[in-house]
This record gives C-alpha cells, sequence and structure tokens, in this order.
C-alpha cells in the first residue's frame, strides 16, 4: 500500500473544508465567509488501496503573498511539494476562482482541479463544459457538490491517476507580456543555478520579479533548515475513515 | 555547511537585486495579475455559458436589502436581538433544572460523606469546593452555548457574517481599520483566543495589529454567562416578568455589544492616530452566495466543537479554582480567612469601580479563563460565611445581594468584565502570533486601563446623581 500527499488549496468559502472533512471523516467547523480555516489542518483517507495523508491549506484568493495565510499556503506547496495538490474551485464564480488554479499550475503540475459546488451552479443555470477546461489546463478537471458527495468517486480516481503517474499532467504555462517574459528569460537560469531544480524556478524568477520579499525569506529559510526535520505548525485530528 | 549557506543566503539577496533592477521599479505586479486575468477569462469565455443571467442576480436582491445605508444596521441589530432572546428564553429553565437536579446529588454525595465519617475538611474541599463549583459552571454555562453557539453557527453558515463586515466597513474605515475586523470580531463572540489566529486574513500588519488589540471588546463565551447571569438578575427591573423579562436582559446584552464595539472603534482611532499610524488599505471583501444550512449537522458539529470544548475547559480550570478558593476561603489567620483578608486588600479600590473586593480578587484569579470568574466570586461569597443552600437561580441573586449587591454593582461588574484583560490563553496567542513581548502586554494593559476609566466613571457619576 503506498502513501501519498494531497494538499487542499482554494479560494475561500469554496467547500475546501466541507470537502476535507468529508474525505477524512473529520468534523472541522465549516462556514460560510473567507477565513474559516485559520490553521492547517491534517487527515488521512485511503482510496483503491492507497493512503493519502489530507492537508487542508488556508483559503486564498492568490499565492502572492499579500497575508500570512497565503504565505503559508505558497510554502507548502514549494517546499513540501505534496504528490497532489488539489484545487477546488467555486463553479458559481469560475473565472475569478480560476485564478488561483492557473497560480498553483506555474508551481506544480502535479494538481487535480476540483470544480465544486455543481448542483449550485446547475441551479443557477451555469453549463461548464469540463473538456475543455482540462485540455487547456492540461491536469485532471473534475466536478463535484461536496455536501450532496456527488463526484466525489470520480474525483478521488483522477487524484490517485495524477499520484501514481498514471495521468502525465500537461500544466499550462502562462505567456506574460513581453517586458516580463524578458526578465524571466534573465533570471531563470540563473534561479536554477543557485537552487537547483528542486524548486520552479520560472515561477520564482516571476515572483523575484514583482519583488517578492517574503517569498525570499522563505527561501532563505528553506536551504537553511533542510538538514533539521521540520517543525510544522499543525493540528492532529484522530483519524476515523 | 555553515559558510555554504551565508554564500546561499547572500547569492539569493543578489538574485533579488538583479531582479529588482529588470523590473525597473515598475510595478510588474497589475501585468502579472492581469495576465493571469486574461488566461481565466478567456479560458471561462470558451468553457462557460449561461442559460439565466436573471437567476445569478437573486442574491445581490437580498444584499441590496440587508447591506442597504438604511437598513442595514436595523437588520443587523435586530437578528442580533433575537439571537440573544432566543439564547435567554430558551436557557432560563434548562439551567435551573440542572442546578436543581445537582443540588440534588449534592444531597446524596453530602449524605454519603457523613455516612463514612469523611473528615469535615475533605467534605469541604471536594464537595463544597471542587463539586459545588464545576456543576455552577455546568448549569449556569452550559444551557445558553447550546443554544447560542448553534444559532450563531447557522447565521454564519447561511453566509450573514460577511454583511455583517460590509456594513462595518465604512465604520472601521473611518476609524483607521480593516473591513475584516468585523469578520475576526464575529470570531471573537465564540472564542478571543481563536479569533486572535482568525486575525491572519488582514493582510496589513498595522491593521491586523489593531484587530488584535480590539478582539478583547467582544465578549466571548466565557464572559456571555456572567453577562446573561447578571443582566437577568439585576437589569430587568422588580415588577417585570416573562417575555418582557426576557426582552430588557437582551436588550441589555445588545447594549453590551454595542459598547464593546464603541469601545473597538474608538481604540482603533486613537491607535491609528498615534502608536500604529497609517493610511487603511484597500481590499475586496466578497460576498458569498447565501446558502441553505445543513441543519441539523451544523447544529451537531457546533454542539461538539463549541459547547463541549468550551465547557471541558471550565470545568478542567473551574476544579482546581474551586479547590484553591475553598481552601482560602478555610484557611485562618488572626480569626480571619486568607480569601477575606485578599478581598479585603482589594476592597477600597474595588469599590471606587462600584464593585467589591471578591469581585476584583474573582477577576484576577480568573485571568487564566474568563468561564471561572463568576464561579471564584459565588464560592468565594460562599465560603464567606453566608451559606445559601442553593438549589436554583433565583437564590444566587440572594448571595449577592446578602453581600450589599446594587444594580450598580452589577452593571460595573458586566462593564469590567466586558472590558478588561483577555484570558490568558488568548495573551500566550497575541505573544505567538506578534512574537513581540511589548504588544502582548499592552493588549493586557489598554483593556484594563479602559475597564477600569469607564467603571470608575459610571461609579462615581452614579453615587454623585445619588442613583445608588
Amino acid at each position: 500500500m503506498s502513501h501519498y500527499t494531497v494538499a487542499f488549496a482554494g479560494n475561500p468559502n469554496t467547500g475546501k473544508s466541507t470537502l476535507f472533512n468529508l474525505l477524512t471523516g473529520m468534523r472541522q467547523h465549516t462556514g460560510n465567509w473567507a477565513g474559516k480555516t485559520v490553521i492547517t489542518a491534517e487527515g488521512e483517507f485511503t482510496h483503491n488501496n492507497h493512503m493519502y495523508r489530507a492537508v487542508d491549506l488556508p483559503g486564498t484568493y492568490s499565492l502572492y503573498s499579500n497575508s500570512a495565510d497565503e504565505e503559508a499556503a505558497r510554502d507548502y506547496i514549494i517546499f513540501e511539494q505534496p504528490d497532489v495538490t488539489l484545487v477546488v474551485l467555486d463553479a458559481t464564480s469560475l473565472e475569478r476562482n480560476l485564478n488561483l488554479a492557473l497560480q498553483v499550475l506555474e508551481i506544480t503540475g502535479r494538481a487535480v482541479v476540483c470544480i465544486n459546488l455543481i448542483d449550485e451552479a446547475r441551479r443557477l443555470g451555469i453549463d461548464i463544459n469540463l473538456k475543455a477546461i482540462s485540455k487547456r489546463l492540461g491536469v485532471p478537471v473534475v466536478t463535484i457538490s461536496a455536501r450532496n458527495k456527488i463526484g466525489i468517486e470520480a474525483l478521488l480516481d483522477q487524484v490517485e491517476r495524477v499520484a501514481t503517474g498514471a495521468f502525465i499532467t500537461d500544466p499550462m504555462r502562462i505567456i506574460y507580456n513581453d517586458e516580463i517574459e524578458r526578465g524571466i528569460a534573465e533570471l531563470t537560469p540563473m534561479v536554477e543555478q543557485m537552487i537547483g531544480s528542486k524548486y520552479p524556478a520560472r515561477w520564482i524568477a516571476l515572483r523575484l520579479l514583482d519583488g517578492d520579499d517574503s517569498l525570499l525569506a522563505s527561501l532563505k529559510e528553506n536551504i537553511k533548515s533542510k538538514e533539521i526535520p521540520e517543525a510544522k505548525e499543525v493540528i492532529g485530528y484522530g483519524v476515523t475513515c | 555547511m555553515e559558510s555554504h549557506v551565508s554564500k546561499g543566503s547572500d547569492s539569493l539577496d543578489s538574485l533579488l537585486s538583479v531582479a529588482k533592477k529588470l523590473a525597473d521599479g515598475g510595478a510588474i505586479r497589475d501585468e502579472i495579475v492581469s495576465g493571469i486575468y486574461g488566461v481565466s477569462a478567456s479560458i471561462c469565455s470558451d468553457a462557460v455559458s449561461y442559460r439565466d443571467k436573471k437567476k445569478l442576480n437573486s442574491t445581490f436582491k437580498l444584499d441590496n436589502i440587508v447591506t442597504s445605508k438604511i437598513w442595514g444596521f436595523p437588520i443587523m441589530l435586530s437578528i442580533l436581538g433575537i439571537v440573544f432572546w432566543i439564547t435567554i428564553a430558551g436557557a432560563n429553565y434548562p439551567s435551573s433544572w440542572l442546578a436543581s437536579f445537582f443540588g440534588i446529588i449534592e444531597g446524596y454525595l453530602t449524605a454519603g460523606f457523613q455516612a463514612i465519617h469523611a473528615p469535615d475538611w475533605l467534605h469541604g474541599v471536594l464537595v463544597l469546593g471542587l463539586y459545588r463549583g464545576t456543576s455552577w459552571v455546568i448549569s449556569v454555562m452550559l444551557p445558553p452555548m447550546m443554544i447560542f453557539f448553534p444559532v450563531f453557527a447557522l447565521l454564519e453558515n447561511f453566509g450573514y457574517l460577511p454583511r455583517v463586515a460590509f456594513n462595518m466597513d465604512r465604520l472601521f474605515k473611518k476609524s483607521g481599520g480593516h473591513g475584516k475586523q468585523a469578520l475576526t470580531m464575529s470570531m471573537g463572540f465564540g472564542c478571543n483566543a481563536a479569533a486572535i489566529l482568525s486575525t491572519r486574513i488582514i493582510e496589513s500588519p498595522r491593521e491586523r495589529m489593531l484587530a488584535i488589540l480590539t478582539n478583547n471588546f467582544v465578549p466571548c463565551n466565557g464572559r456571555w454567562p456572567t453577562l446573561i447571569l447578571l443582566s437577568s438578575l439585576f437589569m430587568t427591573g422588580a415588577a417585570s416578568t416573562g417575555a418582557f423579562k426576557t426582552l430588557t436582559t437582551a436588550s441589555v446584552l445588545m447594549g453590551m455589544v454595542l459598547i464593546g464595539i464603541v469601545v473597538t472603534l474608538s481604540v482603533s482611532w486613537v491607535m491609528s492616530k498615534t502608536a500604529l499610524r497609517g493610511v487603511p488599505t484597500h481590499y475586496t471583501l466578497e460576498l458569498p452566495p447565501y446558502r441553505r444550512p445543513q441543519i441539523w449537522r451544523t447544529i451537531l458539529i457546533s454542539s461538539k466543537d463549541k459547547s463541549l470544548n468550551v465547557l471541558t475547559r471550565a470545568i478542567v480550570v473551574a476544579a482546581p479554582a474551586g479547590i484553591i478558593t475553598w481552601v482560602l476561603g478555610n484557611t485562618f489567620i488572626g480569626g480571619e480567612s486568607v480569601l477575606n483578608h485578599m478581598a479585603a486588600f482589594f476592597d477600597p479600590f474595588a469599590q471606587m469601580l462600584g464593585m467589591d473586593g471578591y469581585i476584583m480578587m474573582a477577576f484576577i484569579l480568573g485571568l487564566p479563563a474568563n468561564e471561572i470568574v463568576l464561579p471564584i466570586l459565588l464560592m468565594g461569597y460562599m465560603s464567606s460565611g453566608a451559606m445559601v443552600d442553593i438549589d436554583s437561580l433565583s437564590s444566587i441573586k440572594d448571595v449577592f445581594l446578602n453581600h450589599g449587591w446594587t444594580w450598580l454593582t452589577a452593571l460595573s461588574m458586566m462593564l469590567f468584565s466586558l472590558l478588561h484583560y483577555p484570558c490568558g490563553t488568548t495573551l500566550v496567542n497575541i505573544y505567538k502570533e506578534t512574537k513581540s513581548m511589548k504588544w502582548a502586554v499592552l493588549s493586557a494593559v489598554i483593556p484594563l486601563g479602559i475597564a477600569i476609566g469607564v467603571t470608575y466613571a459610571v461609579a462615581q457619576l452614579a453615587r454623585i446623581f445619588g442613583w445608588v
């Protein structure tokens, strides 16, 4: 039986915690407002004989280090390098939610996009062409309703395919304007040379261009502490599922 | 190894400076964001279609009412009032049932202790101290919590809290704070210690600090029982009964919350003009769609998570406090118990604030958890000679009256409870979050100063005008 780590990323209030609770059998309080999950929570679930460690990241709108929350979510995805990053999106406001998915894909291709609240979207008369989105993003895309337990099996199948490497993802790359691309092209080799290929060099170059001091601090911290087992702030709960 | 590491850090720094040169000091964030937004928009225009644009707007119609300039605040206040009313009306009977139930058990316990000829002090410590203390906490605190938290959680799941934040935003902006402070305040109704963590959603460190410093002015669940009990015992007038009494109690509680909000805004304003100077940052507040809460699940989860956790904490802290209080009340030095000596020491100061030495001592001993202030106070009173057989809630009032309480004593204690320093857990969290001893200390000292100032002013005014 193999062991994988799945990180749950998503905008605040997309039902991320509801899905997390459903899968892990945990009973974190879920609320309908932004910023409810303040501390990373952990649980476990199994699917087709694979064990998954689930990590619920704080809900964020971006990974641009605007707040302590966003830094925590960003650092987890970059430095802990989960086997799968599950990006939970709200089907009723997909355009805004997709921004975070795109940012995650800039960091890691090992991702599954999960469009939640699909029943709500149908009720509002919103039609979503899954294939079209999946083709553009280059990673599996699944629609679910966490609160009504719709589409969960299909979602877990896709998580498994990405985790085991059965699905070779081809994450879409965003092409920025010429000025930014020139900067990235110049910085990326330097970044690679300095920190190796372990971290997403193109994305780090982009963040450095944006003057992201906090990412730099995290990078330093991580290069330094690689020898020391990391002390993370995580709430442990009992596992019931 | 060490030299390699420092070399790595230095070169990272040089990398950033290269990057900054490349970016040419311009704000490329906008370009990055518009790049990403462009891609999202193009994906969605390919893949998402809307059958009925009108349906999408149903949320906006409701929002136009609940966040309107005219109706926003009245609706907010009446919802708050209704929540309080439900809590008080519903908690009244279960509380007295629990109290008499525990009273009966206490009778059996005492009989049992007599039957085995246990020494008096053992009966004192275990039954009169430990048992009575904890059963007090349970019967006074459990019923209101079992009602308040689920009702509040339902409102939260429905999606009303962000609307509250939206309404409050203008006020916070004027006071130099951040609109999201309203969300962390709402969290504070449950628990200030948890709310301190929730301030992480505020981006700017300055505004986050304001939210941390003022969170204490929202009464947390540890203080609700004190506020509810005192307002229902002393603030309703002698003649009132039944529904009218519940209504007055609810309005008094509302008044307390409003005072808390006014103090929050004032402190934010003063701080943002002095130690935490700055201009409020802009931000987008998401108003999520209204969702039908999963009623039973919400009730079960909030009962389990909040009510039981809070209760466990209260019992764990109240049990030793009960023993300590009993020991203090029954150790005699020079003919007076240690407890009385301590109370007498604080009394002159406490009297100036409209309270007495016992109350002040209860607040001091209650630093670890606000939940135990009231139990300590009652145990203090009971061990100081005026033994009353407590088997119903009305006899609590007799205990207070025997110690010279008036409505001013109750009001002062309520105000002090609302405004004084946060509990130990909250202070520890503030220290952990800010990593600054200075701010942790200030977040205890500022509220304490305000609590002393306000209660002093109220007590002096009441006495000058001869209201008491």
